[in-house]
């Protein structure tokens, strides 16, 4: 069964399309990086996912109709929705005391655990906290929560390179199986390159690619090619061409890497270079729609 | 019989997922958020209280002065303080319970923390029903416990003051027919809180509506309808029904004149059968009803502001 699986997903605000006939489908026990430009959809489409907003469209979570079943679902769904939502006027302590009170599959002494490894104190208030603490203390909650589903919308929003790159160690090492599913939307791509398993783009309130870290290693090819070779490594219709210190880097989608290794430096791009083609060639196809 | 091994270990998950009480958390969650709901009654005991002790430098005197009267007239001397902390108290409870519903369901979208209630298995049913339940039920118990305490200590140092100087409290323990007014003060906070129900119904659904000024948007649209209804039409309907909805418990509830104002027994001026039987008091809680149910519909669709 898939964990999340959407159909034709719409959603407006006002004269707003946010979400634009959205499919999706995501597997049980994968890491999904759901990676997009601001207001491209990605918080509409997880307030969809976790049942905060009403759509039109076809939508199941673990089987279930989050709109109407959402405080059912919440029973194996978790989720950060970012650093700032936790109520600034809770105690640690009590923070503990309402989520093993009111959520059958907390952990207590889990939660205890990963907090014993951090400074915050267990009297202290949010409005105390760091905001790096206040981050620790909702991931401790999150991750003493035996959810089959962990939404992350921009966890490591305002948080310095510490606590970020800390957060997605204790996500991988400590909560990460196999059984589990997790949706993590990001700007910092590069910092999730290595948690990822599988990868979207959204644009547009639409999905623009979508495909899992093996296949981008497999499929796509950046190459810094030589001055003399240029019109040569243009003629095998490269996706994406950018200039960096006056050289050519051409990215291919499915080309023939011993071709390409003639032709300049050959290796797999990151995230970001990706990112930039793919949203890049997607604007110029809008533009010359739109002339 | 026997069982299947495999079937064995799902057990311990199932009694795991009974072990949650989502409204009482719900309710202590209210009470961290609010002190308010609490201190405010004992800010307000105690300042009464205060004031009661500076009374008591003339309290032999003032004895001495209730044994000239009629019975009737020393019942309702002797216990008169003791109302009237009774009355201080409901006054403040009905203040805190107004603010505290204006804020309940605006306060979480404001500051954003509605994303982590919402991140829980907690309905909005649970959540919208655990924050009526403060004015209708945590606030009345509450006033009525402090209340009680303090009529005790009232009770205890006027005793106290009264011993020491030799006056005696044999006339204050005769007159002051304390446990009598508990019951009286059950039933009034109990008038209270259902007549005033579609009160707090319509403040928590405003809050849960309004994007700011949750208390003009819970004042005005009433006020604004009742001059209309003035202006065009020279009646004063509307107005004349929510005066009633504030102080329309008191005169359903109690009965001060044909019994007359000086009844010993302060049960006698209780008229439940009247109350029970008002429509006001039927039509009020299915106003009541039917704006909780709007804010538990509301809260679905809320997102922070």
């Amino acid at each position: 069964m898939a964990c999340i699986e959407a159909r034709g997903l719409r959603k407006a605000f006002g004269t707003t399309i946010a979400l634009n006939g959205l499919d999706l489908r995501v597997e049980e026990g994968r890491i999904l990086g759901l990676i997009g430009p601001n207001g491209a959809g990605k918080t509409t489409a997880l307030n969809a996912i976790l049942g905060l907003s009403p759509y039109q469209g076809e939508l199941k979570v673990l089987g279930r109709d989050p709109w109407t079943a959402r405080d059912q679902l919440m029973r194996d769904v978790s989720f950060i929705a970012d650093v700032a939502v936790l109520p600034r006027w809770l105690r640690v302590s009590q923070a503990l005391d309402y989520v093993a009170g009111v959520h059958p599959r907390f952990d207590r002494a889990k939660a205890e655990g990963f907090l014993a490894k951090t400074d915050i104190r267990r009297a202290s208030k949010v409005r105390e906290l760091s905001k790096g603490m206040v981050a620790q203390l909702h991931l401790a909650l999150v991750m003493a929560i035996d959810a089959r589903l962990l939404v992350l919308d921009e966890p490591t929003l305002g948080l310095d390179i510490l606590y970020r790159k800390q957060f997605y160690d204790s996500l991988l090492n400590d909560y990460f199986d196999r059984s589990r599913t997790i949706v993590v939307t990001t700007h910092q791509v590069e910092e999730i390159h290595d948690v990822l398993t599988d990868l979207m783009f959204i644009n547009h309130g639409r999905i623009v690619l979508d495909c899992s870290m093996e296949e981008l290693e497999s499929r796509y090819l950046q190459v810094m090619v030589h001055p003399d070779h240029v019109a040569a490594a243009r003629a095998l219709k490269p996706i994406h061409e950018r200039q960096v210190f006056g050289r050519s880097i051409l990215l291919f989608d499915h080309a023939d890497r011993q071709q390409l290794a003639a032709l300049g430096d050959v290796r797999t791009p990151s995230i970001a270079d990706l990112f930039v083609a793919v949203m890049g060639n997607q604007a110029a196809e809008a533009q010359g729609a739109a002339r | 019989m026997t069982t299947p091994e495999n079937t064995v270990p799902e057990i311990p998950v199932d009694l795991q997922m009974l072990a949650t009480r989502p409204m009482y958390w719900s309710l202590r969650r209210e009470l961290w958020e609010n002190r308010s709901i609490y201190v405010a009654p004992l800010i307000a005991a105690g300042v009464a209280l205060f004031g009661f002790l500076i009374s008591t430098m003339t309290l032999p005197h003032r004895m001495r002065a209730v044994l000239a009267l009629d019975p009737a007239k020393q019942h309702q001397a002797v216990a008169m303080p003791y109302s009237f902390v009774a009355a201080l108290l409901i006054a403040t409870a009905f203040i805190v319970g107004v603010f505290y519903c204006l804020d309940a369901l605006h306060g979480e979208r404001r500051d954003r923390s509605i994303l982590f209630w919402k991140s829980l298995p907690v309905s909005d049913r649970t959540t919208v029903l655990s924050k009526a339940s403060i004015p209708l039920v945590v606030l009345p118990l509450l006033i009525f416990a402090i209340v009680v305490a303090t009529q005790m200590i009232m009770l205890m140092l006027s005793t106290a003051v009264l011993l020491g100087t030799g006056a005696g409290a044999a006339t204050l323990w005769t007159r002051l027919p304390l446990f009598r007014m508990s019951l009286g003060l059950l039933y009034a906070l109990t008038a209270i809180a259902l007549w005033h129900a579609p009160l707090y119904g319509w403040l928590l659904l405003v809050s849960g509506w309004a994007r700011r000024a949750t208390f003009l948007w819970a004042v005005l649209p009433p006020l604004a309808v009742s001059v209309v209804e003035r202006i065009a039409f020279n009646t004063s309907h509307v107005s004349s029904l929510l005066r009633n909805r504030l102080i329309g418990w008191f005169t359903q509830g109690f009965d001060f004149k044909s019994q007359g104002a000086d009844a010993i027994d302060p049960l006698a001026h209780l008229t439940p059968g009247k109350f029970l039987s008002s429509p006001g008091l039927w039509l009020g809680l299915a106003a009541a009803a039917i704006f909780l149910v709007a804010a538990v519909r509301l809260r679905r669709y809320r997102e922070p502001i």
